[in-house]
């Protein structure tokens, strides 16, 4: 038995060995030297043979750095993102992860930021907490000096509890929950929850929308509880009253008959969706073909639905929703931004995408106003971005003239569109 | 009669098993010390310990008592979120290190009683029956937290399956478990040397508890459960004997998995079936009924997919494959025959060898 662990231990040793050779980055090599480690401590005869791999990765290793370190004094300014390029919310990753990456190539086209050339490393975190402060630990061996991430709230809290030990500036671009900011060095470009849900309760009550309205979230998501929070909450100060509300839970996402029976048999004039669009495209249909005819109104979640395959997009006739950008706006900086986006990726970008473009150019920004150069070390460039993120005003796609507070907000108006002839039309 | 100062073959293997522990344990910090390890192996000290911990645990229910369980990830979850509640708790109020300390008994006794729970009616099935219902309990407990607000404030502790606001909570009043949000803000008190403490209470819990009486009576269920009645072994006490000691071992990895992120969701992704199938890959790729080889497994395959990151987008298919050739590899019929093959020429070329010389 265990003649047979130590040969298991070195197939896994050599195999990782072999496959940190096809990684570009220091850490896997490092990776490597620690699986060799690993098989030294099992086996006593082949002790001098797995420290000489050892010596050989962590040499490996030294020498990578050294180089990062050349390069970097050369002015290249790194950039780590971090969010869910695979699994069930790839959507808003990779989305995030192509507006960062048009937004960097722009700005390297121009000369990039006060001369350094801007690089961007985009890792996956798979929408698990703990993958992401792994994936933040590959960017800081990779020698980030900023982190664009994460995409999404649980996981951009847990990384921002390590930027913040390591005093590394991050800016997530969509993590909406309000402990995402919580620390000083964290900073973002979405509204948060809490405000989403304000904003549209009073959108509703300021606009006479309806009397009755029902809610239809998701309570096993963060981002659909937290708003659904507020709303009720705000919902009370406004003339309108919430008849009903379903919620439904990751697991099953499928059906909504049961929901959609409730908001019709309380008389609900206007459905209120904080869901993502997908969830919402199946409500949509369900809705119809129950024939509940009744006014839907949802967050920057719904953005996207025109886009889901086999939907018919005439459904969506009359949506609402509360979003900072319209993929259809006519100002020319989001119509060159959908074409360059559609030419590259052959999709037209949704709210992510724009949130992480958006995210480049605040980092940019800021990096000028604090006139950060390459050598800086991070916690410098943490604590002059920081402050820069205070003074700076931001005309991006999410919003013109977006600004900061101390606390990581931004401020921007909310954009109220209506989906109008399949496609979306400001009110 | 034995021999004086001669150990007997288990104690041995046993001793070995600390050993590596330890020996990993040296080298590792000897190596953290001279700055060779990078971030991404610091971040993942702590992950490895936990999986260790919980493979380990699972391989009691599996490898000893017999009984194939896909609810390991539930108990993980209890641990984790009793330990987290009461850590956040006392955040402000309590020094770190008997803060851990309690938190880490409250994880193993919550996990413990829910496993005992559990176990009374699982215990009754057998083989995929216990299988299936087990993963049940599993789903369970993750859909019950995911519903669950928990507050705490002046006029004391508050509760509701329903949505924050009907906590009715004070204006400073703390919530703890938000739904669906889960737990923020726990103090991080892992880190690498807690973890492999406990994975070594682990392990001496575990190994002694096999080489024990009830051990033996365990495994005598394990092997033929009728023989085993027969000669007055309680078969089902026995049995929640060792589901209840894997549950609570179970919920320490869960404690060290909730100290280790400020944040604490019970996803799919962590706590679902996966996470428990995972588990199980662990132990049936380690061997069944072989600690040591949990250990290793739980490690390697921790470690496979952050190695495998600069294969970007592919590397969920590699790690696969490189799990099924791993699997053929150590366990199929021609792959062991073959590896024994080579053994036998290469010792019969080592003693040529000797005779030579």
């Amino acid at each position: 038995m265990k003649k047979k662990m130590v040969s298991l231990m070195l197939a896994g040793a050599m195999m990782a060995t072999l496959l940190a050779g096809c990684g570009s980055d220091g850490a896997s090599g490092e990776a490597a030297a620690d699986t060799a480690t690993e098989t030294e401590t099992t086996e006593t005869a082949d002790t001098t043979e797995a420290a000489d791999t050892t010596e050989a990765a962590d040499a490996a290793e030294t020498a990578e750095g050294a180089e990062t370190a050349d390069t970097a004094a050369g002015g290249t300014f790194k950039i780590g993102g971090i969010g869910p390029l695979t699994g069930g919310a790839a959507v808003y990753g990779v989305a995030a992860k192509n507006g960062s990456q048009i937004a960097v190539d722009e700005i390297n086209e121009a000369g990039g930021i006060n001369g350094m050339t801007v690089e961007l490393n985009f890792q996956d975190d798979e929408l698990d907490a703990e993958k992401s402060v792994n994936a933040y630990n590959v960017l800081k061996d990779w020698g980030a000096q900023v982190i664009d991430g994460s995409v999404t709230s649980a996981c951009s809290i847990a990384v921002s509890e390590k930027t913040y030990q390591d005093q590394v500036f991050q800016l997530t671009p969509s993590g909406s929950a309000v402990d995402c900011v919580q620390y000083d060095n964290a900073f973002r470009i979405c509204f948060s929850d809490p405000n989403q849900g304000i904003a549209s309760a009073q959108y509703i009550g300021e606009n006479g929308l309806a009397s009755k309205v029902a809610v239809i979230y998701d309570s096993s998501d963060v981002y659909s509880s937290g708003i659904y929070e507020k709303f009720a909450q705000e919902a009370a100060n406004q003339p309108f009253e919430i008849v009903a509300a379903g919620a439904f839970t990751a697991d099953n996402k499928t059906d909504f008959s049961v929901q959609l029976q409730q908001a019709k048999d309380a008389g609900a004039e206007l459905v209120f969706l904080p869901i993502y669009y997908t969830e919402a495209s199946l409500i949509l249909t369900q809705a119809d073909s129950m024939g509940f005819d009744v006014q839907f109104f949802g967050c920057d979640g719904l953005d996207g639905i025109l886009g889901v395959e086999n939907f018919d997009a005439s459904l969506a006739e009359g949506v609402m929703l509360l979003t900072p950008f319209a993929a259809d706006a006519t100002d020319d900086l989001t119509v060159s931004f959908v074409k360059e986006y559609n030419d590259r990726f052959g999709e037209t970008p949704n709210q992510f995408a724009a949130d992480g473009y958006d995210t480049i150019y605040t980092i940019k920004a800021a990096a000028e106003k604090a006139g950060i150069t390459a050598d800086m070390s991070n916690e410098e460039i943490c604590a002059a971005l920081s402050q820069a993120m205070t003074e700076i005003t931001v005309d991006g796609l999410t919003g013109d003239g977006i600004t900061w507070d101390a606390s990581g907000e931004p401020t921007k108006a909310p954009k109220a569109v209506v989906i109008k002839d399949g496609a979306y039309a400001a009110m | 009669m034995k021999k004086a100062g001669k150990l007997s073959k288990t104690t041995k293997n046993d001793l070995i098993t600390y050993g590596m522990v330890i020996l990993a344990y040296v080298i590792v910090q000897l190596l953290v010390s001279t700055g060779h390890v990078s971030s991404l192996i610091q971040g993942l000290l702590v992950p490895f310990c936990t999986y260790a911990i919980v493979a380990v645990a699972l391989n009691l229910t599996v490898g000893i008592l017999g009984e194939l369980s896909l609810g390991h990830a539930g108990f993980m979850c209890v641990g984790a979120f009793a330990s987290a509640v009461f850590s956040l708790a006392f955040k402000q109020t309590m020094p770190g290190g008997p803060r851990f300390l309690i938190a880490l008994l409250i994880g193993a006794a919550s996990a413990a009683l829910v496993g005992f729970l559990v176990g009374i009616p699982v215990l009754r099935l057998k083989g995929d029956y216990l299988a299936i219902v087990t993963l049940a309990f599993g789903e369970i407990i993750k859909n019950i937290i995911n519903a669950l607000y928990l507050g705490v404030d002046s006029r004391g502790v508050h509760f509701t399956m329903k949505d924050a606001l009907s906590l009715n909570m004070e204006e400073n009043g703390l919530v703890l478990i938000k739904g669906a949000q889960g737990v923020t803000g726990t103090p991080n008190d892992s880190n690498f040397t807690v973890g492999i403490v406990l994975l070594l209470i682990t392990l001496v819990i575990v190994l002694n508890f096999i080489h024990s009486r009830t051990g033996r009576a365990v495994m005598a269920i394990r092997d033929n459960r009728i023989a085993a009645e027969s000669i007055g072994i309680n078969v089902t006490k026995y049995k929640l004997i060792a589901f209840t000691l894997s549950a609570s071992l179970a919920g320490v990895a869960g404690v060290l998995y909730a100290h280790n992120l400020s944040t604490l969701n019970a996803l799919p992704k962590n706590f679902g079936y996966n996470m428990s199938i995972l588990i199980l890959v662990f132990v049936v790729l380690g061997g069944i009924g072989n600690i040591r080889g949990s250990i290793i497994a739980a490690v390697l395959l921790t470690l496979l997919p952050e190695v495998l990151r600069g294969l970007s987008d592919y590397r969920m298919l590699i790690y696969a494959i490189v799990l099924i050739a791993m699997m053929i590899f150590n366990w199929s019929p021609n792959a062991i025959f073959f590896r024994k093959r080579l053994r036998q020429r290469l010792t019969a070329g080592r003693k040529t060898e000797k005779e030579e010389a």
